[in-house]
């Protein structure tokens, strides 16, 4: 899908808009709101159910069980209620069983060798296409279908190991990358996740070989970020047999050469309570050979030219009812747990993309000589090369801790796939681009290779979620269960008599953290002793988070999703805050483990935990303050008036 | 008949890693360094493969000798194609001592005992270049041999052998069985893909002792001192002809 602009943005309709009327009205001396307890609960309760579920085929049957289950294990859904859950983070995880080991270590040389020996990467994007022997060599190498069960074609990977073989893959040639996650990550995973045994069988094969690809067709002319908007329909024929598909996608990658394509289209459906036809979002599986798909010429862009993005038409395209993806009217759901699934896929192909990177700036800096020293010596080359590994560090054990936590069987970690997508495509930048700045005119040639990495890195915040939509979901996802939390405390209230318990922790809790004293929470036992320190950052801004979540949740009630300047720094801390805890697990198990690296990695940590705390602190401070009031109105005034005048409004220094 | 090939492959540190020499000046730095199958190896496999798929033999038997991690090198040939393993397992002091004589004694011994109709080997291992082992496991086994092959062409119970020779190329004919070592241009190897990287997961690799063997492992030579190359002195410039025909002089060069 390439340059699908999709976003969660409806995902977060159908969940927090329903947030609370109640939290904004009248305060108790907790600091919490009472009124309309009961509407908020029930409301709350809705949002969870509304809320995409990760992961899985059988999620309708989970839903239910997570209304019940309130207890999120999700670190970064317990941050935003001040908490600590380190199940998922504690120790760094550690999913692969001997023999899956032992075969990925067979994968990785032969993979690595490929990218190195037969892929051109400066070709592919000088021919805007994978040349014709590496999409051979690739299928051939079973690329193709990496996580294909291998009683259907594939090499049946789990999530880890398709992390470990991506990663390669991002080091050498996101056009190629692009090319085989548009085909599996996104273009086919429907059928993976969502499948019915008889579309398995059909499909899986032959895209497991390549002989088909695939393509995953959401973004629409007038629906990017707003994927609910879509345009394209499927009327079900009288007969009940098939559907009629009518509309058009734009930035459809592998749109050209797919032949299978996943497709998201509204479908009229009876409200069973009310009787009113309204529109719902179907997925399909839909052929070219079923006629009427037809496609535009490949797309000129900016970067990843080697992955083919195009338009696809389906005018009064004939679809079996055989090939509805999932439920009828559970589209969207369908849409938002493959991109979900797919998230971490990025984050270790750009973990890959910085390693290759970073070994370039390395040697270029070891090498070079000016003012009669290697560059290296200098302290301002020094610093970008220390925030480079740090960058690097953090994401790579993002991508592997979501990866263990998938395989491990976790189905809440949306919030933390997004922060890793956000994360990986603006660490990857930043270290592309100092790389180029540490090479000097050097990085700003063709021929060094640099400059198509960073071409191709653009795109990586754009699609998939635009980093912008994924901070504001990650903020509101999370508001949306520090609400359900405030819910529980505002019943306990209602009736503090049988309640005394919780009041007096939640009290002294709100007490303490008035007073700048610890709330008690801690993660002594789970960070290696050397990291103490930065632990307690790590804890002192969760404390504090916690705290200004809830003071947010109280000042703006509902209306916390129309704030988005405060939503974005929100998600800025929620994001620091989870790359402190990877990297505060990692290198705790590092040196545990006794590995040469571990004090390397106990520095990278405490320097990032350091930085990362300011940061966060900084952030908390100006939302708690009334100059954000300003400062958030003068940016508001300021794009206002840009907008009215058409562009820059101060007139010209010189007065022409 | 057999119509079984015995390969060999060894397992080296791969050819794109910088060579550390350890601080004592014992040998390389081998831990934590990226190992891969001998490059030569891999065209032995790849002919041997090959062979197999013409049909013109029934099996072929990847053979390498060193620690339990010699046994990734044999997957790689088995997902190349070859049909099953063995491991001829040597570790500590003899893994150390490991040269092409010992080398040599246990394919000759392993050559008997399969029944083996050929063995094809790479010409020379790119760590220690000792092109030597072909002829030795020839001369051990009393057969003939084809070195420095860049043509193999199976011919009843003849085998042709072009071979890379100084100044250009022999074409000889040798009786069956023999030993065929492979030079760089006999063909170019495939690609272990990931399906048949899975495959090779089903099938076997038998683990053999040298003792097993009979093969005694002693070895003859000692190591004084590994080093490394010299490291390019700075050159100087000079400004005209007679500067450099000077210095030229001095150097004693000319």
């Amino acid at each position: 899908m390439l340059l699908r602009k999709v976003s969660q943005s409806s995902a977060i309709c159908g969940s927090i808009l329903r947030i609370p009327p109640a939290l904004s009205g009248a305060q108790l001396q907790a600091g919490v709101a009472v009124q309309n307890a009961r509407l908020y609960a029930n409301q709350a309760a809705q949002a969870v159910l509304e809320k995409p579920e990760a992961v899985t085929a059988d999620a309708a049957t989970k839903v239910e069980k997570q209304t019940v289950a309130a207890e999120s294990k999700s670190f970064a859904v317990n941050i935003f209620k001040g908490q600590i859950s380190t199940a998922q983070v504690f120790p760094f995880p550690s999913v692969l069983n001997e023999e899956q080991e032992q075969f990925l270590r067979e994968l990785v040389g032969p993979v690595s060798k490929f990218f190195e020996e037969v892929n051109d990467p400066a070709k592919n994007d000088a021919l805007e296409k994978v040349e014709d022997h590496t999409m051979e060599g690739l299928k051939e190498m079973g690329a193709f279908g990496l996580q294909v069960p291998p009683d259907l074609g594939g090499l049946g990977l789990s999530n880890t190991q398709y992390a470990r073989l991506v990663e390669i893959v991002g080091g050498h040639d996101m056009g190629v990358g692009i090319t085989l996650g548009a085909h599996q990550s996104i273009g086919f995973k429907g059928i993976l996740l969502f499948g019915n045994p008889a579309q398995k069988e059909k499909y899986l094969p032959k895209l497991a070989t390549g002989e088909n690809v695939a393509a995953f067709c959401l973004t629409e002319p007038a629906s990017g970020s707003d994927a609910a908007s879509i345009k394209t329909t499927a009327v079900l024929s009288p007969c009940g047999k098939y559907y009629t598909l009518n509309g058009s996608k734009i930035w459809i990658s592998n749109g050209g050469l797919a032949e299978i394509f996943t497709v998201f289209a509204k479908t009229p459906m009876e409200d069973p309570k009310t009787g009113e036809m309204k529109d719902k979002i179907t997925a399909f599986v839909v052929e070219r050979s079923f006629g009427g798909v037809t496609n535009g010429p490949p797309e000129k862009k900016m970067g990843i030219k080697a992955s083919n993005t195009a338009e696809v038409y389906f005018d009064n395209v004939r679809v079996p009812v055989d090939c509805v993806l999932g439920e009828v009217g559970g589209g969207f759901k369908v849409a938002m747990n493959i991109l979900n699934n797919g998230r971490f896929g990025m984050a270790a192909a750009l973990s890959g993309t910085m390693k290759s990177v970073l070994a370039k700036a390395v040697d270029h800096a070891a090498n070079r000589t000016q003012f009669g020293n290697k560059i290296h010596t200098y302290g301002a080359i020094q610093e970008k090369m220390a925030r480079m590994a740090m960058l690097h560090y953090v994401t790579e054990s993002m991508a592997y801790m979501i990866s263990g936590n998938m395989d491990s069987g976790a189905t809440e970690f949306q919030i933390e796939a997004a922060i890793s997508k956000i994360f990986a495509s603006e660490a990857a930048w930043t270290v592309t681009d100092e790389c180029i700045q540490v090479m000097g005119g050097m990085g700003f040639m063709k021929d060094t290779g640099v400059e198509r990495v960073m071409r191709d890195l653009r795109i990586f915040r754009i699609f998939e979620g635009t980093n912008d939509i994924l901070r504001l979901f990650v903020a509101l996802n999370g508001f949306q269960n520090a609400g359900n939390q405030l819910k529980n405390l505002q019943k306990a209230l209602r009736n503090p008599l049988a309640n005394t318990g919780l009041l007096t922790v939640e009290i002294s809790k709100r007490a303490k953290r008035i007073a700048g004293f610890s709330t008690g929470l801690t993660l002594q036992g789970a960070v290696h002793p050397e990291l103490a320190k930065s632990g307690d950052l790590a804890v002192k801004a969760i404390e504090q988070f916690g705290a200004v979540t809830e003071q947010l949740l109280i000042k703006h009630g509902k209306k916390i999703i129309d704030e988005q300047f405060v939503l974005k720094r929100v998600a800025d801390c929620a994001i620091d805050l989870y790359a402190m805890v990877v990297v505060l697990s990692r290198a705790s198990r590092s040196l545990s483990q006794g590995h040469a690296s571990a004090q390397h990695e106990k520095m990278l940590c405490e320097t990032w935990c350091m930085e990362a705390h300011d940061r966060i602190m900084r952030d908390i401070t100006l939302l708690r303050s009334g100059e954000s009031k300003q400062l958030f109105k003068n940016l508001r005034s300021i794009s206002g008036a840009l907008v009215e005048n058409g562009g820059v409004v101060s007139p010209h220094p010189l007065g022409f | 008949m057999s119509g079984r090939v015995l390969v060999g492959v060894k397992r080296v540190i791969d050819y794109a890693v910088k060579i550390r020499v350890k601080p004592d000046n014992s040998g390389v730095v081998t831990d934590g360094v990226k190992h891969s199958m001998n490059p030569f190896c891999e065209i032995a496999v790849e002919e041997a493969v090959k062979l197999k798929e013409k049909k013109l033999i029934k099996e072929v038997v990847a053979v390498s000798c060193g620690p339990q991690q010699s046994q990734e090198t044999i997957r790689t040939a088995l997902a190349m194609g070859a049909d099953r393993g063995i491991h001829v397992e040597v570790t500590g002091k003899d893994y150390e001592n490991l040269g092409p004589l010992q080398v040599s004694k246990i394919l000759a011994a392993l050559a008997k005992k399969e029944d083996a109709q050929l063995v094809i080997l790479g010409k020379q291992a790119i760590d220690d270049d000792c092109n030597q082992t072909g002829q030795m496991t020839a001369a051990l086994l009393d057969w003939p041999q084809g070195t420095f092959a860049s043509e193999v062409a199976l011919e009843a119970d003849k085998i042709k052998v072009v071979r890379e020779i100084d100044g250009g190329l022999e074409t000889i004919k040798v009786n069956t069985p023999a030993v065929l070592t492979a030079d760089l241009r006999l063909n170019t190897p495939r690609y272990a893909t990931l399906p048949n990287i899975m495959k090779a997961k089903k099938k076997k690799i038998a683990n053999v002792k040298p003792a097993d063997l009979g093969v005694d492992l002693t070895s003859r030579l000692e190591v004084l001192r590994v080093e490394e190359p010299p490291q390019r002195q700075a050159g100087v410039k000079v400004e005209t002809v007679d500067d450099l025909v000077g210095k030229l002089k001095e150097a004693g060069r000319i």
